[in-house]
């Protein structure tokens, strides 16, 4: 008898902990307590792998971009909101710079390939910082270099036979080496978004 | 010189009653301001302040615009993973002495199928739907990587 009350509460302790494991798993992990999904960080350019043709008709892919700090960003030239005006706050970051800007490389990357070929990307960039280049390529080689960012674009149809497009709309910032170091997001300013560049440069404060 | 002064008279008259409202006093549109495009292929954009400055709400329910065949006021959104997305923002109510911000990465005026490019320098009318009356308002079109109507 008491045998049985001890295996008894023996096993009601087991299950109220198993419960308690549960609702904190929950919690951690799913529950109000869970971090943000932020999703998987971009891989190095080393590690990816992809063939684009920039805004002059030039091949190329992630290994042009090492040697020299980056700054990536994807879209398409038929957004009318968001893309122009991270590539305005883009050229106005590129501005502070000064010279620097002429040390790194800048990519604006279509995730809408079929209607920005690489002239469409040509008159595109023309309208904001020099420094910016414009790739695009096939649907394929934008998938690949789409997957090693970790950016994710979606189709959207549009009413009257148009569509837009869904897509990641944060800034990458990438050291010399290649090496993903942080993302400026949508809207910071410019206080914010300068230091950050500078930082991949391994400069805090702009000289 | 009378001439002179009705002329600088009926310009400086024609001037403010392009800024002014036609239909309802309450509602002030503060710095209209589009962007460029290049050819009419793809959307414009239109951005502005609309203050309710009267004493019962209003509901912006419509846009129109001679150079598009299509307008409306679309959202912008921004989810935790960064992703962008653009969706059409039906009916928006503004309180009496609230404002709505149409303006880059939210609101906006979405013109779609436009007639002829949005050149910079140049300037359109846009009618303002309220569900009691309407606001045209004239828009200047910055350039292609402007920011905003302080530049």
């Amino acid at each position: 008898m008491t045998r049985r009350r001890y295996v008894l509460s023996a096993l009601l302790v087991g299950i109220v902990a198993l419960a308690l494991l549960l609702a904190v798993g929950w919690w951690q992990v799913d529950g109000p307590g869970a971090e943000p999904e932020t999703g998987p960080l971009p891989l190095a350019f080393s590690e990816m792998e992809f063939s684009l043709t920039d805004h002059e008709g030039n091949p190329v892919g992630p290994a042009a971009l090492i040697g020299r700090p980056s700054m990536v960003f994807f879209g398409f030239t038929y957004c009318p909101d968001i893309c122009p005006t991270t590539l305005a706050d883009i050229s106005g970051w590129l501005d502070a710079l000064g010279a620097d800007a002429d040390s790194m490389n800048t990519v604006f990357i279509t995730v809408d390939p079929a209607r920005d070929t690489a002239a469409t990307m040509a008159e595109y960039v023309s309208y904001f910082h020099p420094t910016i280049r414009g790739w695009t390529g096939s649907e394929t080689e934008i998938a690949k270099a789409t997957a090693g960012f970790r950016v994710t674009y979606e189709r959207v149809p549009t009413e009257g036979n148009g569509y837009t497009m869904n897509h990641t709309a944060s800034v990458f910032l990438f050291d010399a080496t290649g090496r993903f170091v942080s993302t400026i997001d949508y809207h910071e300013p410019r206080d914010v978004a300068v230091p950050k560049i500078l930082g991949v440069f391994g400069k805090q404060n702009g000289a | 010189m009378k001439n002179t002064f009705r002329t600088i008279a009926t310009m400086l008259v024609l001037s403010l009653s392009s800024a002014a409202l036609a239909g309802s006093n309450d509602i002030i549109v503060e710095k209209p301001w589009s962007r460029a495009t290049i050819g009419t292929a793809r959307p414009g954009v239109a951005y502005m302040i609309i203050r309710n400055d009267g004493s019962t709400p209003v509901t912006l329910s419509a846009l129109r615009t001679e150079g598009a065949r299509m307008a409306q006021i679309h959202q912008t959104s921004t989810n935790e993973q960064g992703v962008s997305s653009m969706a059409p923002a039906g009916d928006i109510v503004i309180q009496p002495g609230a404002f709505v911000a149409l303006e880059p990465g939210g609101l906006h005026a979405m013109l779609m199928n436009l007639q002829q490019p949005l050149a910079e320098g140049s300037s359109f009318s846009l009618v303002l739907g309220f569900k009691d009356g309407e606001v045209s308002i004239d828009v200047p079109v910055l350039g292609f990587a402007a920011r905003g109507p302080e530049e």
